[in-house]
């Protein structure tokens, strides 16, 4: 049904960015039954639509370290198996967040989060360009994040309206 | 020394959300839910092209009615969500905010002594202006029964033949309340037959979660007579911009034209190449934005049903405008016991008209979490008092 379509896509731009929202109160809000919501967001979890629910953390701002990296991966594609296994082969590393197959001047696009410079270091020296089929690796270090994945990490939204209007 | 002041002016009563607004500033650790504007920013795209007009150098006036490209998009903007032609130079100009349109329609008018039909509980404004242009407001005490929506009678009522002018505020502000097709038809009748004028005050037109908004304008042999004002301040989340139009026939805006030419030259010229970027490109934004409050307003009245405050269903603005009168206070005493008690600041129903005692206006125009958060204190205090 072209309305199921429709709920879905309002549902699933608002659970993005409200992954914590309730059932009950999703039901209110987009005027659903629960059980409706229930059974689309079981779907688009079955379907793998929705992948996870993740919070999102500013490490800048504890006390833990954190450093991220984002590495240019050229390489040479296998015979057969082309970029997919390549990209495997990195993507189950746990201290790699992303891992994108790109068009332009290089193939992968990996992002990778450890707890010093030293250690993304060592993890690209020693794990990444030591593959088969990886011909280079370009790492570029992250300074400071000023948005990611939407959300605007520099800025505390402050309400600077007037406390009462007509 | 002599009385500096106008007589006329120092007895206008002072905007009863004035008091209110005063012990809320000074109160620690209160919070809200008595706002009149978006809790939006104006889209960044609308922003920027308002910021690179500055860049330009577009700081000296524009032409009296308004930057000819931003009359041509409000005339675009009439065309296609109304289906009415205006001619954009003649019939057509951009004003300060909805509010100067509002207060130029009656100047241009009226003749001391004419009187002017105000439906309330309606926006603080209309009555003061009216006075201001020595017009005579009477007021229509709109029904709760009704869902606060004007009914024929209602005017026929209160009609002289000194009734020159109907105020025609909807979607409204405080109630929430939207008047649809066949609600307008039975005004236009009327209307056309004791031949007032209109001023149809649509700045809430985009915000509408039941259909789409109807101007009255757009019914047959209302044209003519309608002056149609709206702006950008609700729909584009542009309120500080003091950004706005009307619409309407020749004859009329011309007059308006020229008080507004002595009185403020031409609307910022900054805001009005922002309008431009917002007529052609805002749609989207308005949507998004029109969705976000239908939620929060679903969210609202669910919890007003669960905590037991009545509450008929707005389907216009962003406010809700429950009633309070089982719990035997007045809306006064009720508002002022939830600022000390919960210190949750909403605004007292007769801030907008004597006939609201007994409501309060409730204000959506925040955040999922805010709302939640404002609730919860609302609810205690209803537990409490009930």
């Amino acid at each position: 049904m072209s309305e199921n379509r429709e709920l879905r896509k309002k549902l699933l731009t608002y659970i993005e960015k409200n992954s914590r929202a309730q059932l009950d109160e999703l039901a209110v809000m987009f005027d659903v039954p629960e059980i409706d919501i229930a059974n689309e967001l079981k779907a688009l979890e079955e379907e793998g639509i929705i992948c996870g629910y993740h919070t999102m953390i500013d490490w800048s701002k504890t006390s833990i370290e954190e450093v991220s990296a984002l590495i240019e991966v050229r390489v040479t594609p296998q015979r057969g198996l082309g970029f997919d296994s390549i990209a495997e082969r990195i993507y189950k590393y746990p201290e790699v967040q992303s891992v994108y197959l790109m068009s332009g001047g290089f193939d992968l696009m990996v992002i990778l989060e450890g707890k010093s410079l030293q250690e993304v270091a060592g993890f690209v020296s020693n794990k990444l360009s030591t593959m088969d089929s990886i011909l280079s690796t370009a790492t570029h270090f992250i300074l400071k994040k000023y948005k990611d994945h939407g959300t605007i990490l520099t800025k505390k939204y402050e309400d600077t309206r007037e406390i009462m209007s007509p | 020394m002599r009385n500096p002041l106008s007589e006329k002016v120092t007895e206008i009563k002072p905007s009863g959300i004035r008091k209110f607004f005063d012990i809320v500033q000074e109160m620690e650790g209160a919070i809200s839910l008595g706002v009149g504007e978006p809790d939006f920013d104006t889209p960044w795209h609308i922003r920027d092209e308002g910021i690179y007009s500055l860049e330009k150098g577009r700081t000296y006036y524009t032409s009296n009615s308004g930057l000819k490209e931003l009359r041509e998009e409000i005339c675009r903007y009439m065309k296609r969500t109304q289906g009415l032609d205006y001619d954009p130079l003649t019939e057509s100009f951009v004003t300060v905010g909805g509010s100067e349109a509002i207060d130029l329609a009656l100047r241009a008018m009226v003749d001391p002594g004419d009187e002017v039909l105000i439906p309330q509980p309606s926006y603080v404004s209309y009555e003061p202006c009216a006075v201001l242009a020595d017009a005579v407001p009477v007021i229509i005490e709109l029904k709760g029964e009704h869902d606060f929506r004007l009914q024929p009678e209602e005017i026929l009522e209160k009609c002289t033949d000194r009734t020159k002018i109907l105020v025609l505020p909807y979607p409204n502000n405080p109630t929430g309340a939207v008047m649809g097709r066949e609600d307008l038809e039975a005004i236009a009748k009327v209307v056309i037959e004791k031949d007032l004028y209109i001023i149809s005050d649509e700045i809430y037109s985009e915000l509408t979660y039941n259909g789409r908004h109807v101007s009255i304008a757009s019914l047959p042999g209302m044209q003519e007579r309608t002056i149609v004002i709206n702006g950008f301040s609700k729909a584009y989340a542009m309120t500080g911009w003091r950004l706005g139009y009307a619409v309407g026939p020749e004859k009329i805006m011309r007059q308006m034209i020229k008080i507004h030419q002595f009185a403020i030259m031409c609307a910022p010229t900054t805001s009005q190449y922002a309008g431009i970027e917002a007529l052609k490109n805002g749609d989207e934004d308005v949507a998004m934005m029109r969705e976000e409050y239908d939620r929060r307003r679903r969210l609202l009245l669910h919890e007003f049903a669960d905590m037991g405050l009545p509450c008929f269903e707005p389907f216009g603005a962003f406010y809700a405008f429950p009633s309070i009168s089982r719990f035997g206070m007045t809306s006064d005493e009720f508002a002022t016991r939830l600022l000390k008690e919960e210190k949750l600041a909403v605004v007292p129903g007769t801030a907008f008209g004597d006939c609201g005692e007994g409501y309060i206006r409730i204000s959506y125009a925040y955040s999922v979490d805010d709302l939640k958060r404002a609730l919860t204190r609302l609810r205690r205090f209803i537990d409490r008092i009930s």
